[in-house]
């Protein structure tokens, strides 16, 4: 889909540039949740991924080329308001970038601004969400430390979805957000009026949408995305609903241990052992303090954007009712949809799966911790009685 | 019981770490057995089943009560192929469990009596009904009727009772003998007050030790069984929640392509997992049942060290009035009044008494203290004899509570075992469904 090719053998195209020395000193960045690291040289970029195998980098045909991070985020206080500024690393390989690195600061409302260009520039293309100006729910602290990580992880995919898009990747405006020190310049361009532009077209669209110029393909879309809005949101719900019910969990847990510390006090050879169990109930207690944050960090995240994908799409699909407009969104935005049905699947299962590894590996260090206990009461596990005994 | 178990090898092995409830319940009762009195090497005791009964009660009005059936039968092996012997049975309701209980608390004071089950389900956690009618209940109370009558038949004291051994094979006429023996008279009206202080000058220390640590052990026991309740209610919650799962994982899957098959089948485990908490809790509830019984047993120390206050209070006392008897004694001889005394201040105001009458106070006196220092000794003797044999239950019964609880202990582990690994393959399964996507 993209005119870019990107040349299989970088190494020599690299040499030209004699940088190799300065990325070495280039740190890791912090370890980020989909698991991606920072490369440490351009040519150990395309190895690197290689090793990694990204089967939506191998759908696309194309070999990775550009690397984001969003880390860092700092306090900046000046005299009308605070905010945060997070850190936007580039690297990349490109050749219409002047350099192969960059280092820029970017505030939330920098992201806004970008993400109303591309709608703008993209009206019938399916632009990722951006996270929530504001937590409604759970009265979360604006600067609270999780409040932030959790926005910085939300800011990072954010980018890495554009990068990847064969389209939105070489946008301009994403150029420029990558990649000059100052945004502001740039930002005072048109902005307000554009943005506002499009609401009206959407508007317009919305009391034109006629049901007979619609066709088919559109329809099945639109009724897929009422659906899939509905389960996503379903799925967030049950989430949210299991981290609430394993905190509680959690709390009654925390004093159950001290119950059986309490009762070996008044104990002598009975002692041992409850105190024994006590140490159990109290490392199972912090797995589950760990299994619990795995889930609010991993998985709800990435169902609370699809959330807010489902929203977006929904309206989306409806400005395609723009009658001169429907034969070039067609072809875009079919393309387009498969592109984000791909991406959809591959971070929710992605998910998924860890979530269930998270679980198997917290009843697995359990299990450890129980029979332990058993065998430092000198009792041997026996193996299986009869083949009807369910393991 | 040992025949009941099918198999041929012994079972009484707790260490199995995939025991279902059943055998850890046989372990425990297979180790009182080994502790063999008299009794159960002759008898095979079971509480096997569990009826509902009405009829009309003491104040003729209708009422529902739930019966239970006592099996008895020689405790011969069986010979292979052979069928056991058919068992004699007869019918008790709670209540007859009951007069038992307190004719043995009465017959044997010195001796740790072993409670019944609750009376009405307690520490229970929301989805466990509080039903004494509920079938959960009623079979759960059956298991710790037959543990109550197993535990006084391997008491090394109690298994020789004949009206224990009456309650087991005499279905009619059993409540008239208990109430001939006439063990109510022998009742002692004082120890129904708890809160009734018995200002003891010497009491035994040990007993003083045991009270509080009986004390201080039903407190802490109650505390811990109601936290696990709640522990258990949360956990119950954590596991239904994800039901939800499976729900809508399934309607999604209806419209997607590539990710239905394996949202479908991931949807078919979360249903599992969100099933298997039901036994695991059940499981659990054995374990709470044990330690429970622990607690009711503090009830039962707490009993004997009582009584124990009570048979040094009358010895004090008798001790005291002897000595005051003896000092009234002493002044009547020697005329040196050094008690105030009625008689005293009366025979100064109008007069001394005649040498005739002296001489039979004295004598009265002579004979009441002699009669003072029989009871004395009797006293003493009853008091001695009393810390003696109770001393020997006691310790008796505190191995016993430390090895129960020990295994009670285990069975706890070997639960939370099991629910660990029906959680690894739930997910793991899981993990492979999610993989299909």
């Amino acid at each position: 889909m993209s005119e870019h090719t990107v040349p299989a053998d970088l190494s020599g195209h690299m040499l030209d540039l004699d940088e190799d020395e300065d990325l070495e000193v280039f740190s890791k960045s912090t370890s980020l949740a989909d698991g991606s690291s920072m490369p440490n040289s351009p040519s150990s970029m395309v190895n690197q991924y290689r090793l990694e195998e990204d089967d939506e980098e191998q759908q696309n045909g194309n070999t990775k080329d550009i690397f984001i991070t969003v880390d860092n985020p700092e306090s900046h206080v000046t005299a009308i308001e605070t905010f945060i500024m997070y850190r936007v690393l580039t690297k990349t390989t490109r050749s219409e970038f002047d350099s192969c690195e960059y280092e820029v600061h970017r505030r939330y409302q920098d992201f806004l601004w970008l993400r109303s260009k591309l709608e703008e520039n993209y009206p019938t293309l399916i632009i990722h969400p951006l996270p929530e100006k504001f937590v409604m729910k759970g009265m979360v602290e604006r600067f609270s430390n999780d409040f932030i990580e959790t926005r910085r992880k939300a800011l990072h995919r954010f980018l890495n979805k554009i990068s990847e898009h064969p389209i939105l990747s070489y946008n301009q405006h994403f150029k420029v957000f990558l990649t000059a020190q100052e945004l502001a310049p740039h930002r005072k361009q048109s902005a307000g009026f554009l943005s506002r532009m499009g609401e009206t077209v959407r508007a317009v669209a919305n009391s034109v949408r006629g049901l007979s110029s619609r066709p088919e393909e559109f329809t099945l879309m639109q009724e897929y995305l009422e659906n899939f809005s509905n389960k996503i949101c379903s799925v967030n719900k049950v989430t949210q609903r299991v981290i609430k019910e394993q905190r509680e969990y959690l709390d009654e847990l925390k004093q159950y241990s001290p119950t059986y510390v309490q009762w070996a006090g008044l104990e002598g050879e009975l002692a041992e052992p409850l105190k024994d169990v006590a140490s159990c109930v109290e490392r199972c207690s912090k797995e589950t303090e760990e299994q619990i944050q795995h889930l609010s960090q991993v998985l709800l995240p990435i169902l609370h954007e699809y959330v807010l994908c489902g929203e977006t799409l929904k309206m989306q699909v409806e400005v395609d009712g723009l009658a001169d407009r429907v034969e070039m969104a067609n072809n875009a935005l079919k393309g387009d949809w498969s592109h984000w049905q791909n991406s959809m699947r591959t971070d929710l299962k992605s998910a998924f799966i860890s979530t269930a590894e998270k679980n198997v590996e917290y009843y697995e260090k359990c299990l450890a911790v129980w029979e332990l206990f058993l065998l430092s009461q000198r009792v041997e596990p026996r193996k299986e009685l009869d083949e009807e005994d369910v393991s | 019981m040992m025949a009941d178990s099918g198999s041929s090898e012994e079972i009484a092995v707790i260490g199995n770490t995939d025991l279902i409830s059943d055998e850890s319940e046989n372990n425990l009762i297979n180790t009182m057995v080994e502790r063999e009195t008299a009794l159960l090497r002759k008898m095979e005791i079971n509480v096997t089943e569990a009826e509902k009964r009405s009829g009309k009660n003491t104040v003729n009005m209708q009422e529902t009560y739930t019966v239970y059936l006592i099996e008895t039968r020689p405790a011969e092996t069986v010979p292979e192929g052979g069928t056991p012997a058919v068992p004699d049975t007869l019918w008790r309701r709670y209540s007859e469990f009951e007069l038992l209980r307190t004719y043995l608390l009465v017959t044997y004071p010195y001796i740790i009596i072993p409670p019944l089950p609750e009376k009405r389900a307690e520490f229970v956690w929301h989805k466990l009904s509080a039903d004494n009618l509920d079938p959960d209940f009623v079979e759960r109370r059956r298991v710790g009727l037959e543990n109550f009558l197993l535990r006084v038949a391997s008491h090394p004291v109690l298994s020789n009772d004949k009206i224990f051994f009456r309650f087991l094979t005499e279905e009619k006429g059993w409540r008239e003998a208990v109430l001939e023996t006439g063990f109510q008279d022998k009742v002692d009206s004082r120890l129904k007050s708890l809160s009734a202080m018995f200002r003891v000058k010497n009491p035994d220390k040990r007993f003083t030790a045991l009270k509080q640590y009986s004390d201080e052990l039903n407190t802490v026991i109650s505390h811990l069984l109601r936290v696990r309740a709640r522990v258990a209610d949360r956990l119950y919650g954590v596991y239904k929640v994800h039901g939800n799962y499976g729900r809508v994982f399934s309607e999604w899957s209806a419209i997607e392509k590539e990710m239905g098959d394996g949202l479908q089948s991931a949807g078919h485990h979360m249903d599992t997992y969100a099933a298997s908490i039901d036994d695991i809790l059940e499981e659990e509830e054995h374990y709470a049942d044990q330690v429970k019984e622990y607690l009711f047993y503090t009830d039962a120390v707490r009993s004997v060290c009582r009584k124990h206050e009570l048979s040094q209070y009358d010895l004090e006392m008798a001790a005291q009035d002897l000595a005051y008897k003896k000092q009234q004694k002493e002044e009547l001889a020697t005329g040196i009044v050094r008690v105030f005394s009625l008689k005293g201040m009366t025979s100064k105001l109008f007069g001394q008494e005649s040498q005739e009458q002296r001489e039979i106070r004295l004598a009265a006196l002579e004979q009441s203290i002699q009669e003072g220092e029989e009871t004395v000794k009797e006293k003493n003797a009853e008091c001695q004899e009393f810390v003696r044999t109770a001393w020997e239950d006691i310790e008796r019964f505190k191995e016993q509570k430390d090895k129960d609880l020990r295994e009670a202990l285990i069975s706890y582990a070997v639960v939370q075992i099991s629910m660990c690994k029906k959680g690894i393959q739930v997910w793991s399964n899981a993990k492979e469904c999610f993989s299909k996507m």
